[in-house]
């Protein structure tokens, strides 16, 4: 156990405490005492920069289950360490924001930082794991807090249905992601993805390579709302603002960009992953785009701008993945739009983090969120008015804001798609800077709406709730920091990201490319001259201002796509289906009583085992190798038959308890015979407890009645019984006579001694060797006394109610 | 449980009563070397204390036990998972067990397994599942 | 030996159906308990019978296969738990409505 894992779990632990804090600390915002966490991994993570940027790598394993290649292994290299101050950093911010957003009085802040930190903790996990099947396990573990918070107001319908949503596909999404981990293993026998990248040359050519390759692209596409899964977004925007601030916006929506930057040295082999990767972004990035226009809520423009954003940063990492397919790091030409990928990825983080908070702002000050009903704010909250500004002008590319850098980077990253004469992209290449540019102008448009509808024109105090005023100056800050972000980076890229962060990234995506001292040199630069992509902006901007002051003459353009064909009705259809579906076919045969379900049981068990015995030709009676029967054995066996048939003509209650008591204890002696004495004697305390169990219950118990049943349900219930046993006896037989695989009891037999230092050989099996079985036993038998105890105190309490 | 004067029976069971529970005691320490463990020695003990139901009713064993047995059942299981999870702090699969020999004077060598604290909670949750059983169905006259 | 177990455990898991098919929970009970004997004492029979000693070191080997036995005592106890639950489940359904019989139960008369 390492420092970085305790780091990773931190946030887990932490979680277990919230309730302690809120309980004892009423007065006392819950969100205070949650706050310090992620400042301190913030700068615990810091302070792995130093390391990062020379290419070094910080690794540590905790032992899970070595035998099956699954490790605890936490690795820290330039990718990772920039999600993890992601993370960590938005995070805090997103926690001192809550403090003021998150009313203590009327909030369960409890269950709110709980769902929170459980979410950084799976996060952390996520990028910071190099085994595969632990970075699911966290992957899933997102999912769930995800659905949690979406799902926090779940007194509100829209809520549950986002949060459902939003939980299908992405666990959706995940479970293809778990099939290709699978494949991957297959492929090469490992769960690290260290060891898999080593390999990947070997097995682009195997024939799981590409499902293997569908399936994770599938769970990167669903977690990061690509198109067409991007659905669920708009409706998780039913989450508290910072909520969506720190999960959909900035952390968990990126865990896709995370898995297809990770996997990319992978799978990049294959021109397939290129196509797809940056197809299915440049699709996400228009379609994003365009639908945002049309929204007229706040909170759902950016959820489809951060769709477009997130298809921006995907469609990048296609078309540098094409890197690799180049030597060097030199003149490499699709490199740049790799660090276009990462630095966007980055500054998307500052400045739509800032908006949701303003959106945020707006909501929690006017009382509502909708564009038509906003307007002329600016006199009442110019502070937010600012960073609104500051938030939407580097969404739309504009100077002097880092969203000016990396759109600049990006367009010059799509056009260099012209020149990439492989995996016969060159027909279709002339799209990407098109389909780009459009999208842009589109980016530009509802990013001036979001602020101009909003903070300007004409003020409507009557469609208000509240009468607007300037936000309390604590929930300022942090959108405050995070403007502020926007503006320095652009003004320092290169000192504060290219060496630190952003190269160490590259090296980790790019791993093939380096070569024994060489390293990537990104230079970010505000001035190039008169460049294609300067033009390119330039027109963007004044398509935009156009399009924006016509917009009410071309909105028809939207009635063009009908409801009907939305792919949230495909999405509802299915979801009605299967539930219709599903329950028609449960209630078909699952009639609520437990005599037919016992004759389904009992009756495919006599077919089945007939069957596999006469297909297999299994049957076989071997006379030779038995023991001797000796005279006590032959009367045990003796007593119990008697006592077995007995019970079913026994005509009170008291005989057949007595009865069964009797097979009990003759049980336990034919363990005496067979040389099991811890059998014998654990066979004779429980009887006598059962007894005694039996008995207390016994007064309460109805008198056993004749069975006064028609002959046919007796005779179906003897035919059945009688097939049951006969086919037990049968199975008995032939696997006592077939003795395939030789027994693995001579392990224990000499282990026993040497590895666990015991003599009783069943003990040590039960609480060492096989010590699972028995913590899931105990662990049933406390479930058990815990139904009991439920099912008579909890009906004791409310008859006394009544 | 009813209260009923037996004489006889609740004179028998102050004797009887430490034997079994001594040897129930006994046979959950010998589990690693002979017949015995955390699931015989707990089904004893309770047994024990149903005896003790028998003899006298429900509240004065109350009285004399004043265990909660569904913290037992707790206590147990922690102890199960906390000794299987305890060697995950060394680096070990779960699960793995360590052991050892001291000398203590008078006793001499003994040997010292965490096998045994596991079996210990066994043992309690043991002792806490079947008391509890009982005890609630006998309560709910 | 082994055949003859063979033959006690089919018997005990024939009665144990039986029982189990009819409409009384007492019964119903009392046939789950028959049914955990004979699974018991199938696994048991084959592992093979009186091979050697108890699995005990320090006895005169060879010894028994303890694998099923320890197999075993797990099922005997986790049979406990459920026999007490059902037991409870049904002495709390026979006092909430009135009846063993699992049809009535569910409202209806009972074929009867």
């Amino acid at each position: 156990m390492s420092l970085l894992h305790l780091a990773i779990i931190a946030p887990l632990l932490w979680a277990i405490l919230v309730p302690l804090f809120y309980k004892s600390f009423r007065q006392i915002h819950t969100g205070w005492f949650v706050l310090p966490l992620p400042i301190i991994l913030f700068i615990y993570f810091f302070s792995f920069i130093s390391t990062t940027r020379h290419q070094a790598i910080v690794m540590e394993t905790l032992n899970w289950i070595p035998s099956m290649g699954i490790n605890f292994t936490a690795k820290v290299d330039g990718l990772g360490l920039l999600f993890a101050l992601l993370i960590t950093g938005i995070g805090a911010l997103v926690i001192l924001y809550s403090i003021y957003y998150l009313s203590k009085t009327k909030e369960k802040l409890n269950t709110f930082y709980t769902y929170l930190l459980l979410f950084m903790g799976a996060m952390l996990g996520v990028v910071l794991s190099d085994n595969l099947i632990v970075m699911y396990a966290f992957w899933e573990l997102t999912s769930f807090s995800s659905f949690l918070l979406i799902g926090y107001w779940y007194h509100r319908e829209k809520s549950r249905y986002g949060a459902q949503k939003s939980m299908i596909i992405t666990v959706f999404g995940g479970l293809a992601m778990l099939g290709g981990i699978v494949l991957l293993h297959l492929m090469t026998g490992s769960f690290s993805i260290t060891e898999i990248i080593s390999q990947s040359q070997d097995i682009v050519s195997h024939s799981l390579f590409i499902p293997a390759l569908l399936c994770v692209l599938l769970g990167a596409f669903t977690k990061s709302a690509q198109f067409p899964f991007h659905i669920w977004l708009p409706d998780a925007m039913e989450a508290p603002t910072p909520v969506s601030a720190y999960l959909h916006s900035a952390t968990m929506v990126k865990a896709g960009i995370y898995l297809v930057a990770r996997l990319t040295p992978v799978f990049a082999v294959d021109g397939l992953w290129v196509w797809l990767v940056a197809g299915f972004g440049i699709v996400t990035l228009f379609w994003g785009s365009f639908s945002a226009v049309k929204q007229t809520d706040l909170k759902s423009i950016l959820a489809f701008s951060t769709v477009s954003q997130l298809g921006l940063i995907m469609s990048l990492l296609g078309v540098g993945a094409a890197a690799l397919h180049f030597p060097g790091v030199k003149d490499n030409l699709y490199i740049v739009a790799t660090t276009a990928a990462v630095f966007h990825l980055i500054n998307h983080a500052t400045f739509k983090g800032s908006l949701f908070m303003v959106a945020g702002i707006v909501d929690h000050e006017t009382g509502t969120r909708d564009i038509r009903k906003l307007g002329g704010l600016m006199h009442f909250m110019p502070i937010t008015f600012t960073i609104a500004i500051i938030g939407t002008f580097s969404m739309a590319g504009l100077p002097p804001f880092n969203g000016f850098l990396s759109k600049e980077m990006f367009f010059t990253g799509m056009l260099h798609v012209l020149e990439l004469d492989l995996f016969n992209i060159q027909s279709v290449a002339i799209l990407f800077p098109i389909i780009a540019w459009i999208a842009s102008v589109f980016t530009f448009i509802y990013s001036m709406m979001l602020v101009f509808k909003t903070f300007t024109g004409k003020h409507q105090p009557e469609k208000l709730d509240k009468k607007p005023h300037e936000a309390p100056i604590g929930m300022l800050i942090s959108p405050t920091i995070l403007a502020s972000l926007v503006i320095i980076i652009f003004f320092f890229p290169n000192s504060l990201l290219s060496e630190n962060i952003i190269s160490p990234a590259l090296a980790a995506i790019f791993p093939s490319l380096l070569n024994t001292g060489t390293e990537f040199v990104t230079h970010i630069g505000i001035w190039h001259g008169p460049t294609p992509e300067l033009f390119m902006t330039l027109g963007v901007i004044a398509l935009g201002i156009l399009l924006y002051l016509t917009f009410p003459k071309w909105r028809k353009v939207y009635k063009l796509f009908p409801d009907k064909l939305a792919l949230n009705r495909l999405y509802d259809g299915i979801i009605d289906r299967s539930q219709s579906g599903s329950y028609r076919l449960t209630t078909s045969y699952m009639t609520g009583s437990i005599r037919s379900y016992l004759v389904y049981i009992f009756t495919f068990f006599i077919i089945i085992l007939a069957t596999s015995l006469v297909v297999k030709d299994a049957f076989k009676l071997d006379t030779v190798h038995v023991s001797s029967i000796g005279i006590y054995e032959l009367l045990l066996a003796l007593f119990v038959v008697i006592g077995a048939i007995s019970t079913v003509f026994a005509k009170t209650r008291l005989a057949s308890i007595l009865l069964l008591g009797a097979v009990g204890y003759t049980v336990s002696l034919f363990y005496v015979l067979f040389r099991a004495p811890d059998l014998a004697l654990t066979q004779l305390v429980i009887e006598t407890v059962s007894v005694a169990l039996f008995l207390v219950c016994f007064y309460h118990l109805p008198k056993l009645r004749k069975e006064d049943s028609r002959v046919r349900f007796k005779l179906t219930n003897a035919l059945i019984s009688v097939g049951v046993g006969v086919m037990v006896t049968l199975i008995a037989l032939s696997a006592h006579s077939n003795k395939f695989f030789k027994s693995i009891s001579q392990y224990y037999i000499e282990n026993t001694y040497t590895e666990a230092a015991g003599k009783n050989m069943v003990n040590v099996i039960l609480v060492d060797f096989r010590g699972f079985d028995t913590l899931f036993e105990i662990t049933v038998l406390a479930i058990a006394s815990l139904g009991i105890y439920g099912m008579i105190r909890l009906r004791l309490t409310r008859r006394d109610e009544e | 449980m009813r209260s009923n004067n037996n004489i006889i029976l609740e004179t028998t069971m102050k004797v009887v009563l430490f034997i079994i529970v001594l040897f129930s005691v006994y046979i959950f320490f010998a589990g690693h070397y002979y017949p015995g463990g955390g699931f015989i020695g707990g089904l004893m003990t309770s047994g024990a204390i149903v005896l003790l139901l028998i003899a006298y009713d429900i509240k004065t064993v109350a009285t004399i036990l004043p265990v909660n047995y569904r913290t037992m059942t707790g206590i147990g299981l922690l102890f199960a998972i906390g000794t299987s999870a305890g060697s995950l702090l060394f680096n070990v699969p779960f699960l793995t067990h360590a052991f050892g020999h001291i000398e203590v004077p008078i006793l001499g060598d003994i040997s010292l397994h965490t096998a045994t604290l596991f079996d210990l909670g066994v043992y309690l949750v043991v002792v806490g599942v079947t008391m509890t059983i009982i005890q609630t169905i006998g309560e709910d006259e | 030996m082994e055949i003859v177990m063979a033959i006690v455990i089919g018997i005990l898991f024939m009665t144990a159906t039986y029982l189990m098919l009819s409409k009384s929970l007492l019964r119903i009970i009392v046939g789950t308990g028959l049914l955990s004997h004979g699974a018991h004492l199938l696994i048991l029979t084959m592992g093979g019978l009186k091979r050697g000693a108890a699995p005990l070191l320090g006895e005169q080997g060879p010894y028994t296969d303890p694998l099923p036995q320890a197999l075993i005592l797990t099922a005997i106890v986790i049979s406990f738990g459920v026999t007490a639950f059902f037991l409870v489940l049904a002495y709390r359904a026979y006092k909430e409505l009135g009846t063993d019989n699992i049809e009535k139960m569910r409202g209806n008369r009972g074929n009867e």
